[in-house]
């Protein structure tokens, strides 16, 4: 149970999609000017990422690694389908979310209609497969540890962009340099952001 | 045979240009190449592939290994997507792309692995996010799907090379600075650091590529004040 919790808040703050891996910058810069589609594209991300991460790890784990097909039988030990990953990640993350936009649409449609345009865009946001690679190279021993990953990441997400939403409200009232609005601004804050995240570094869990 | 039909027989037309009557590199196709280095910017004004462009640029080697991979998919997609284009059902496109695209980071990826071990350790997963790197769908959905291949092609190789532009003027400070090296040799004489001179360890940590790109993006905007925004 502890090592499941330290995991949870290890993605969530040390190892932070956005702050220290820049995954799903574009949605973070594009959809972060109010703090209340921030906020639904936030839960969207936790939502997707927490199916996708452990399905993937099945995947993984029963299919595409080197001898995963042992189970099957015993003369295809040999067999290294891993080049493959890329392909299959992404096609079950593309299912995934049709489904999950369906899911939602029939059984809550207040919350789609609040997430609208958002939930197919999730589809090409680089941290839900970047959630599934990393996933891959950590080597995580069972469905619920990659759960706990997916969960944990998808809340850092929606941390970073509430955060950086907040501060964008607010910041259309102070005189920045012309050539700096907009973009520029974000980026150097986010960087400011991310220099203040680094000191989660130094925490071992 | 009529005069009309004969000299259609002696024009022989590339079945993927549109016009027989435009040259290959007319003026409205250069701007598809040149545009994206600065007006149209993949990384600065459109806002596309941020995340790849921040992660690999402590050193200069894997940025511009990674610009090289983004060109090869980014131009072998937007042929293929554009050959597909009339053929593709709506509803369905976004899969259909995905799959064209990662496909051809598949091939990239093995043939990094095979000939360039150690860079394509060093990027790790930001091959395989070249899939999802927005800059690929994104040219796709917004140009590959409407137009000819050989615009296509010009407009993904444009758009992967204004995006490997800032990759490697970012990658060039941060190692320079960093670790006072470019491509891993030393350029930063022996003297300067007996005189005192010490590399900026804050510039190889992530939060600097953040700032570098705000930073050239207040001077590109500053030089070129159309791209301003209101607030």
């Amino acid at each position: 149970m502890e090592g499941f919790l330290n995991l949870f808040v290890k993605s969530i703050f040390i190892e932070n999609m956005i702050f220290a891996y820049f995954l799903g910058m574009c949605s973070y810069l594009a959809v972060s000017k109010t703090v209340k589609t921030a906020v639904g594209l936030g839960f969207a991300v936790i939502f997707v990422l927490a199916i996708t991460v452990p399905i993937n790890f099945l995947l993984d784990t029963y299919l595409l690694r080197a001898g995963a097909l042992q189970w099957l039988d015993s003369s295809y030990a040999e067999i290294d389908l891993s080049f493959l990953s890329f392909i299959m990640f992404i096609a079950v993350i593309a299912s995934m979310v049709q489904l999950v936009e369906m899911i939602v649409e029939k059984f809550a449609p207040a919350l789609y209609g609040a997430l609208g345009i958002f939930l197919p865009l999730i589809a090409v946001n680089c941290a839900i497969l970047g959630g599934s690679l990393f996933m891959q190279q950590k080597d995580f021993s069972g469905v619920t540890e990659s759960a706990v990953y997916g969960l944990g990441s998808g809340v850092g997400w929606l941390l970073a962009i509430l955060a950086i939403a907040a501060i964008r409200e607010k910041i259309i009232y102070s005189n920045v340099p012309a050539p700096l609005r907009g973009l520029g601004i974000t980026f150097i804050i986010t960087g400011l952001m991310a220099l203040g995240f680094m000191s989660f570094m130094g925490i071992k869990l | 045979m009529s005069d009309k039909e004969v000299k259609s027989l002696k024009k022989p037309t590339l079945f993927f240009l549109n016009k027989e009557s435009e040259p290959l590199f007319s003026k409205k196709n250069r701007a598809l190449l040149t545009d994206p280095l600065d007006d149209n910017n993949p990384i600065t004004v459109q806002v596309l592939g941020v995340c790849s462009a921040l992660a690999i640029t402590v050193q200069l080697k894997p940025a511009i290994v990674m610009t090289l991979s983004v060109i090869a998919v980014m131009g072998a997609s937007n042929v293929i997507i554009s050959l597909l284009r009339n053929l593709i059902p709506n509803r369905i496109r976004i899969i259909v792309q995905l799959v064209v695209v990662a496909s051809m980071v598949i091939l990239v990826d093995q043939i990094l692995r095979a000939y360039a071990y150690d860079v394509s350790k060093q990027l790790s997963i930001f091959i395989g996010l070249i899939i999802t790197n927005c800059i690929v769908m994104g040219r796709l959905e917004a140009f590959a799907l409407g137009n000819g291949v050989w615009k296509s092609f010009l407009d993904g190789v444009g758009n992967a090379a204004g995006y490997g532009f800032i990759l490697i003027v970012v990658a060039f400070f941060r190692e320079l600075l960093g670790s006072g090296k470019l491509f891993g040799f030393q350029v930063i004489p022996d003297a300067l650091y007996e005189m005192g001179y010490e590399n900026n360890g804050l510039m190889l940590l992530s939060p600097m590529a953040l700032i570098t790109v705000g930073i050239f993006i207040w001077i590109q905007r500053a030089q070129n004040r159309k791209l301003i925004e209101k607030n």
